[in-house]
């Protein structure tokens, strides 16, 4: 025991001078449902905490748990960083969420933000990007560019942001060429190259000659560029994958909000919320359009502004939905309560809803 | 120069007990020279690993005293689980599909709130504890039929009936059972109150972890004390000495894998109804596996399951220390439970036979 001790005293001694130097600084930190080297969706997250290291310098210390798995392991994780004296604490998945509900209540002087969730608290703050907005824009490109008229879409769950998504990208789509059709094959996974891989050679089959996904792989966008047909990159830029098959890539941009809550919270002015940002705020960004004539290159520049200024609104105006019922009305986007609980197709999509 | 392994004539008994501890020891050295290799401080990245979780031993700081609880809480299952696989292993049957019994018993106790969801009386824990233990046992029970009725290798069917477990939940969760009022997500309505495990006092420990210490000590002392340890004993290292003494080679195969079965089901349901409080596609990072290693890092015995499962629960928790503490990756907790079992089996190996330098000789 003496011995534990005096080791114990030791290293307890030089971690102590190591905390001493990083009293002053902020502590901010992350948990990540993935490995932050997946290329994808926990990837940009880590750009954003990066970015925030960047921009606050000094003042901050950032720190952060990856692959951490929904499930039993979430609230420990969790906690874990709670009595590690992280003043905010991201959690990035959406099956965190009841996991940061609970250390939240535990911990009331933390703040925590929890990415894609809909659960708040008054220490919990929840977050989202306005992705539909760049798949408005890419539906749009699809239908200027598509020869057969027809994009095939890769499609993990069923969830209202998914679903979205597929609304959206195919009101683009109907703003150019209003009999434009779209398959969509659901992979029911995240990330499954191997299924990505099969989805897109099938769609490519059925006559699609452009593809388009809600999964975080780049198999679909290495299949296009095997057959020397057309895709669009999602979460990161994936021009690398396909240098001749990307048009553009819908991706997740979270450091400009990361800096703006991280300030928030060192000057106390941080307050729960539910922010939604989209493609105006920066949270939303196309990457460089690519394989595409001037043309449709410059009505792209044209939506992504107009959708910035709000002189465009993907679900603006009256919807007619899939059985031929309508929503909406003229001049005006439906509610974000309407869209976060989109369980329904509009019209021209040839394709069941699960439910 | 050839090596060669010749079988010891005699195994010495302090060695099998010493082996694991031999094995940790050895994991530790290598450990710190890995971490020397990563440019970390190796005494301080092992004392953020090994014991900055146990330091309240030391410190008596309550505040010190959250990380133990949770590694009894990491802990839990994986003794459940082991314990029940020792006896199986021990009786030379070979239940690979603990994962599966795991998610069958969460689902079976889990259709009490799926169904019942204003039913709130201690009644109500009671009986989704029970269905959780009979949704193991169920599952467990088809390979154990097979094997008795048509010889199947038990290990294929125990191991190919986690996935069809593992699938059913996911459908469940997705389609029929799937909470109205969760956005299309997948998952149940979240288990509350008497659905969830209580807590002991104002800790996070709940019931779950006494029931796992109850489990492992029932089994030891089934297995020292009662005849039917002996006759699984006996099956297991004799199995024609088994036949002569009346034993039944098919009675133990529907007693191990009822026992072990029953027990992976309560291991699921009680994750369920405490760490992740409700059904979900992911309710288990592998806990059905990882057990097996616990089982022989205990070397198959119910009581060294418990010291097992405390010493990976360890490794679990000392990796996301690592990580907060140092920013060391997290593959660094995998790589360690790999270097472990390396290192059990090949002490293991080496107790039960020995190198031989054979120079110049030829096979």
């Amino acid at each position: 025991m003496k011995k534990w001790l005096a080791i114990s005293t030791i290293l307890a001694g030089g971690l102590m001078v190591t905390t001493a130097n990083a009293a002053d600084k902020f502590k901010a930190c992350w948990v990540y449902v993935g490995p932050v080297g997946d290329g994808g969706y926990t990837y940009q997250h880590d750009l954003g905490r990066k970015e925030v290291e960047k921009e606050l310098g000094d003042k901050v210390e950032t720190k952060y748990l990856e692959n951490v798995a929904e499930g039993p392991d979430a609230e420990r994780a969790i906690e874990h960083l709670a009595r590690e004296k992280c003043q905010i604490i991201f959690t990035t998945s959406f099956g965190f969420m009841d996991a940061t509900i609970k250390v939240a209540k535990k911990y009331p002087k933390i703040k925590f933000e929890h990415a894609t969730g809909y659960k708040q608290a008054d220490n919990v703050a929840t977050y989202n990007a306005r992705f539909y907005e760049g798949r408005y824009v890419m539906g749009q490109i699809a239908a200027k560019m598509s020869k057969t008229g027809k994009a095939g879409y890769i499609v993990s769950f069923p969830i209202p942001e998914v679903v979205m998504g597929i609304n959206s990208f195919m009101r683009g789509a109907q703003s150019v060429n209003p009999d434009f059709k779209l398959s969509i094959i659901w992979v029911n996974s995240w990330f499954d190259p191997g299924k990505e891989a099969d989805a897109a050679k099938v769609l490519l089959g059925q006559g699609a000659d452009i593809l388009t996904q809600h999964t975080d792989s780049p198999a679909a966008m290495k299949i296009a560029e095997e057959q020397g047909k057309l895709a669009f990159g999602q979460s990161s830029d994936m021009i690398a994958f396909g240098p001749k098959a990307q048009l553009t890539s819908n991706t997740d941009n979270w450091g400009p909000y990361y800096v703006q809550e991280v300030k928030a919270a060192m000057d106390g002015s941080w307050k729960s919320h539910d922010a939604w940002d989209g493609m105006a705020q920066g949270a939303v960004v196309l990457s460089p359009f690519t394989n595409m004539p001037d043309d449709v290159k410059a009505m792209a520049e044209k939506s992504v502004a107009d959708i910035k200024s709000g002189a465009l609104l993907p679900f603006g105006g009256v919807i007619t939905k899939q059985d031929g019922s309508t929503v909406g009305e003229a001049g005006k986007s439906l509610s974000d309560k309407d869209l976060n609980s989109m369980n329904w197709y509009v019209k021209g999509i040839d394709d069941k809803l699960p439910q | 120069m050839l090596l060669r392994l010749e079988k010891r004539p005699e195994v010495s008994r302090a060695m099998r007990v010493l082996s694991p501890v031999i094995a940790i020891a050895l994991t530790v050295i290598t450990g710190a020279i890995i971490f020397a290799l990563l440019g970390q401080p190796p005494l301080e990245a092992l004392y953020v690993y090994f014991l900055d979780p146990l330091k309240w031993f030391w410190t008596q700081n309550p505040d010190d005293f959250w990380p133990l609880e949770q590694l009894c809480i990491k802990a839990a299952p994986l003794a459940m689980i082991g314990a029940g696989l020792s006896v199986c292993y021990l009786a030379n049957i070979w239940n690979i599909g603990a994962e599966g019994q795991l998610t069958a018993g969460a689902i079976l106790g889990g259709a009490i709130p799926v169904f019942f969801p204003q039913w709130q009386s201690p009644l109500t824990l009671i009986t989704m504890l029970v269905l959780g233990m009979v949704g193991g046992m169920a599952l467990a029970a088809i390979p154990a039929f097979i094997k008795n009725k048509f010889n199947a290798s038990e290990i294929l069917t125990s191991l190919m009936l986690v996935y069809v477990a593992q699938l059913v939940l996911d459908w469940l969760v997705r389609g029929p059972w799937r909470d109205p009022d969760g956005h299309n997500f997948p998952q149940t309505v979240p288990f509350t109150d008497w659905q969830a495990l209580p807590q002991l006092g104002d800790s996070s420990i709940h019931l779950g972890v006494i029931l796992a210490v109850i489990a492992c000590l029932a089994l030891a002392l089934m297995m020292a004390k009662a005849l039917k340890g002996y006759e699984l004993r006996v099956l297991g290292a004799a199995p024609r000495a088994g036949r002569f003494a009346g034993f039944s080679r098919s009675g133990a195969v529907w007693f191990c894998f009822l026992l072990s079965g029953a027990l992976a089901g309560l291991a699921g349901i009680c994750e369920v109804m405490s760490t992740v409080g409700q059904l979900q596609p992911a309710i288990s990072p592998g806990y059905g596996f990882t057990a097996i290693i616990v089982a022989f890092l205990g070397r198959l015995n119910p009581i060294g399951a418990l010291v097992a499962a405390l010493a990976l629960a360890l490794t679990y928790l000392g990796g996301e220390g690592a990580q907060v503490a140092l920013g060391i990756s997290d593959k660094i907790a995998r790589v360690f439970q790999g270097i472990l079992l390396f290192y059990i089996l090949a002490c293991d190996t080496l107790i039960f036979y020995r190198l031989r330098v054979a120079v110049g000789a030829t096979a």
